[in-house]
């Protein structure tokens, strides 16, 4: 293995991000090498015979053939251990802000910094003692990684089999780098600090999956009523620009009830990781109190740095969220967008003058991005004590021109099971969140709603079956209105157009930059709904009284209903209290106008 | 030494290749020398061992095998930059043409822009004002933002670039302002347009000018919007300068993109271009922004003409899943005369919020803003039910914001091209047109401004 022959090659050819070296007959497939006098990393994807074709993770412009290409014997790893949390790493975990330190506001090509902190001292607590039997996903002891994660040491799934603890540090401040406990298995010993590296092109192993059923709450109406997602569950959200997909984003990365959040900036805008930057450190987390960035990670590959990188990002994010989850916590990511990682993949597959699938993706998209979505989900972690863990993916699409036939929107369709599809029309109404009430889905919707029949309130289910049909009522109505004109409805159907018109106003139209509105509590969403369908079931009978629907809209109580988005949490029930008794007071007294 | 080949083995369409080549990089400058003694430039594209696939930037005309010498320059390709850019006119190369002396270089840079760290970004919050209403007031544009104007053959795009290059300020303090303006594939007579115009106002002596005209190269296309970006670059950053880019038009960029890519028979993605064509416009898009600790900043309005005026022409879609917003013309405005024919309603720019408000524009900026885009639409809607059904046919209400929905038009989006607004100015006119509505309907701003601007006294 420490033969230099075999380790080290030299560049034959350069064509954009792919470099083809000769002389590399003994390193192995997707090892990292190092490329030209600059170093710059790259990953074997083919070899022939003793040539190997490397994807370059960045810009390649300067090399010469002739220059060395030399084997690291590793596959594309990451660094796991304390530190990751707050970091803003790119593509290949390498640490924006070190890199920031070293290379200046330029991403200076060849350079690299640990992605763990070497210099921070973490307090470790071990819950093992000497003498204990374990196994691989056991946890040995805690850090207290920030103030609202507990950084859990596990014994690494690199090994296998029952190992008995040798030794283990006693309570104390260590580097990542130390070793904190040995083990033992059959007389051989082996020494473990807090860091392993891990693979990111493979999954890292759980001991089986289950169903999800429990919601991810998001605090965004429009989601956790109509179109929930469970922890551990998979959706994308697709639209084209300006129908606010990275706001969606953002606002899930911000309110989602997950103890960790990954968030992977994959080619998209390098403003917008600026964005995130700024704004997570000032937000509270509604369940913690502590600063979002103390369990956000973020992952940075912007448009305009190497494609490779990018398509090394995903995986990337995913392997430091499964990490997380092994430690029996729920964790969320999100990957905006994959149809730029779907292009970074079409290009390299350009480069290595493969047979194109359709609009040119190579044939494998379709499986790829199932390998990625199929790493999110509720699973039984490694380890005696069979903690769960819960992965949630969630990725933007941007199909190109808005078209849904893109073939990475219906690769990731046959995947996901939640679909919030943005839609431009509603995107220039200024109707945000932009999700299609008619064209999206959920297939956790039954699971979600016995869940929250139970926890919430009984009616939720029937309200949410109700407001669903209202609005599926108004789009054929609307086609009715504009042929037709509105005289010609009916006293239900103008009430159904009322109806549906609160629901899309008050209730799904939710105000992100609004410091109330932003997020809804699950109490709140009821509670809300609840006013406009009881207004709703109040209403259905007086249209044989001879009331009209305008006499009902211009009711002071129906603006005070569009007002209880911004009510705040803790006086919403006194104020859902007074808003159905002075409903169920003034509609049935309505009199006829003459 | 520089060793000089003679040995062109291949030339087809834009491309060349050269065989026994030794000590060649990739993206390496080189230079063919005729027979006539004629030099062109090309660039390496693609090296195998000792054979590189060079791209020439000019045509492939009066090449022949045998007599051409090639050399390789040893470096990538470059410009020269200068504080005295400034006022000057180059090819779409980088070399004066304007008949004036060589420029002395202060400094040589790559134009391969690297990528910008994300956390050295400094997020743009700061107003700049364009004095049109249509962007200051509804769509406003921040120092260090991406903004296109998507436009259409036969609409006054230049008109509008022209407009804001010469208007553009920054409100409130002494900041160098400079333009970059890069032309590529346009007309002489579209660039003699500029040229006039900005000689005729003065604001040449601000501006830097980069030429590749419809006759030109195309693919020296290619070279030209890296040009552009390297001297703002040097403006913004060594200069502290605040830079206004213009390039026009990138769908001629994006077309000699893809002649390149078809002649390297590389697979084609959405109507001929080449799959990294969203790659390629990033990197150019990208190089907009603020850095910290450095004063100056980039400010990007890129202008494209979308085929068919179809939003969802390759060029224009990713150019928009890039950029931060869009302006768009519309060609039904352009008839009715309104200048600059900006359809506020698909157009957006997605870091106002952030640039308007008290200290940057005024305290009432937001509300305003979202009441005229809630009655200009709402008042669109009501004209063409009223188009269809008969202006009967419309509630008292809606036949208000029929009223005012043309009103905007005129008073409000119509200013002419050399009309300049000040912010204050483009507020007051929002407000005499909200006048028409009833005080009742302004439901998107808060009461404190309805009482400080609706009541008072017109004129």
């Amino acid at each position: 293995m420490a033969d230099n022959k075999a380790t080290q090659g030299v560049i034959k050819s350069i064509a954009g991000p792919l470099v083809v070296a000769q002389d590399m007959r003994n390193v192995r497939m997707f090892d990292v090498v190092r490329v030209g006098n600059m170093g710059l990393t790259g990953e074997i994807i083919e070899m022939h015979g003793d040539e190997a074709s490397i994807q370059v993770y960045e810009e390649t412009a300067g090399l010469e053939p002739g220059e060395p290409v030399v084997t690291t014997e590793n596959p594309l790893s990451v660094a796991l251990g304390p530190g990751l949390i707050g970091q803003m790493y790119d593509g290949i975990q390498r640490p924006l802000e070190d890199l920031y330190e070293i290379t200046g506001d330029r991403i200076g090509r060849g350079s690299s910094s640990p992605a763990l902190n070497q210099e921070k001292k973490w307090h470790f607590v071990p819950t093992k003692k000497v003498g204990d039997q374990v196994v691989p996903g056991d946890i040995v002891g805690e850090v207290k990684e920030t103030s609202s994660v507990n950084h859990r040491i596990m014994v690494p799934p690199t090994i296998r089999g029952n190992w008995v603890i040798k030794e283990i540090a006693s309570e104390g401040d260590f580097h990542v780098a130390n070793t904190i406990y040995t083990l033992e298995q059959d007389s051989k010993t082996q020494d473990f600090s807090m860091e392993h590296r891990w693979p990111v092109r493979r999954a890292r192993p759980h001991k089986g999956k289950k169903a999800p059923h429990e919601p991810l709450i998001t605090g965004q109406r429009v989601i956790d009523t109509l179109f929930p997602v469970t922890k551990g569950g998979t959706a994308a959200v697709p639209g084209p620009f300006g129908s606010g997909k990275t706001v969606i984003q953002h606002q899930l990365a911000k309110w989602a009830d997950a103890d960790i959040v990954v968030y992977i900036g994959c080619g998209e805008r390098g403003n917008e990781m600026t964005e995130v930057l700024n704004q997570f450190p000032k937000l509270t987390d509604p369940r913690t109190g502590k600063s979002m960035m103390e369990r956000t990670i973020l992952i940075a590959n912007t448009s305009d740095m190497p494609v490779a990188a990018r398509e090394a990002s995903i995986y990337t994010g995913i392997t430091i969220a499964e990490y997380y989850r092994d430690m029996g916590y729920s964790v969320s990511i999100m990957a905006d967008s994959s149809s730029r990682w779907a292009e970074a993949l079409r290009e390299i597959s350009g480069r290595l003058e493969e047979m194109p699938g359709e609009e040119g993706y190579p044939a494998y998209l379709g499986s790829r991005l199932a390998q990625f979505y199929e790493r999110a989900g509720y699973v039984t972690c490694l380890g005696q004590d069979n903690r769960e863990g819960f992965l949630t993916a969630i990725g933007a699409v941007s199909p190109p021109g808005g078209d849904m036939s893109d073939p990475v929107v219906q690769s990731t369709l046959r995947i996901v099971k939640v679909f919030w599809q943005l839609d431009a029309a509603l995107a220039y109404q200024r109707h945000f969140p932009a999700i299609n009430w008619n064209s999206s889905y959920s297939l956790y919707a039954n699971d979600v709603v016995e869940y929250l029949n139970d926890m919430i309130d009984r009616a939720w289910s029937k309200n949410r079956t109700e407001a669903l049909r209202v609005l599926n009522e108004e789009s054929r109505l609307e086609e009715i209105v504009r042929l037709v004109g509105m005289d010609s409805l009916s006293f239900d159907e103008r009430l159904t157009m009322d109806v549906a018109q609160a629901i899309r106003e008050d209730f799904l139209h939710q105000n992100s930059y609004h410091e109330i509105d932003t997020y809804s509590s699950l109490n709140k969403q009821f509670y809300l709904l609840d006013l406009i369908m009881h207004y709703y079931r109040l209403a259905q009978d007086m249209g044989k009284r001879g009331i009209t629907v305008d006499q009902m809209q211009e009711l002071p109580v129906r603006e005070a209903i569009g007002r209880f988005k911004t009510v705040e949490e803790d006086r919403i029930k006194e104020r859902y209290e007074e808003l159905i008794d002075e409903l169920d007071r003034v509609i049935p007294n309505l009199e006829r106008e003459r | 030494m520089q060793k000089i080949y003679r040995s062109i083995e291949e030339i087809s369409g834009p491309l060349m290749l050269v065989e026994g080549v030794d000590d060649v990089a990739s993206e390496e400058l080189g230079e063919i020398e005729l027979v006539n003694g004629e030099r062109r430039a090309c660039r390496v594209l693609e090296v195998d061992g000792n054979n590189v696939i060079v791209q020439l930037f000019d045509n492939s005309m009066g090449i022949n095998l045998v007599d051409s010498k090639v050399r390789f320059l040893g470096h990538g390709m470059q410009i020269s930059v200068a504080p005295d850019m400034l006022g000057r006119v180059f090819d779409g190369m980088g070399n004066p043409i304007d008949g004036a002396p060589a420029i002395i270089p202060t400094d040589r840079r790559d134009v391969n822009g690297q990528a910008m760290n994300p956390v050295a970004r400094i997020y743009p919050n700061e107003f700049i004002q364009t004095g049109v209403s249509a962007i200051d007031g509804l769509n406003t544009l921040v120092r260090g933002q991406k903004l296109p104007i998507f436009s259409g053959s036969g609409l006054p795009h230049n008109q509008l670039a022209a407009q804001i290059a010469r208007q553009a300020t920054v409100l409130g303090d002494d900041e160098k302002f400079a333009v970059v303006f890069a032309a590529m594939g346009i007309t002489f007579e579209d660039a003699n347009f500029f040229i006039q115009d900005f000689t005729r106002t003065g604001s040449i002596e601000r501006t830097v000018l980069f030429l590749n005209l419809a006759d030109e190269p195309p693919i020296e296309r290619l070279a030209t919007p890296k040009m552009a970006l390297t001297t703002a670059e040097y403006l913004a950053f060594d200069l502290d300068m605040q830079v206004l880019v213009i390039l026009t038009d990138m769908t001629y960029y994006a077309d000699a993109l893809r002649e390149v890519s078809a002649a390297r028979k590389e697979v084609p993605g959405r109507r001929g271009y080449p799959g990294y064509l969203y790659t390629d416009l990033a990197t150019i898009y990208e190089r907009a922004g603020r850095l910290r600790g450095k004063k100056g900043s980039i400010t990007l309005m890129p202008i494209l003409t979308m085929p068919d005026d179809d939003k969802t022409h390759p060029v224009p879609d990713l150019t928009g899943y890039i950029t931060e917003g869009q302006i768009i013309l519309d060609r039904s405005l352009n008839q009715k005369n309104i200048q600059p024919p900006i359809d506020v309603l698909p157009s957006r720019s997605r870091l106002k919020d952030d640039g308007i408000g008290e200290g940057k524009t005024r305290a009432d900026h937001a509300d305003v803003m979202n009441q005229l885009f809630a009655a200009y639409s709402r008042g669109k809607d009501a004209r063409e039910l009223s188009t269809i059904l008969g202006e009967s046919a419309l509630s008292d209400i809606d036949k208000i914001y029929a009223e005012f929905a043309t009103a905007f038009e005129e008073k409000y989006l119509n200013q002419s091209f050399y009309g300049a607004r000040t912010i204050e100015e483009t507020m007051a006119i929002g407000w005499e047109l909200l006048k028409i509505l009833p005080k009742a309907e302004l439901r998107r701003v808060d009461q404190e401004y309805i009482d400080q601007y609706y009541d008072e006294k017109r004129g």
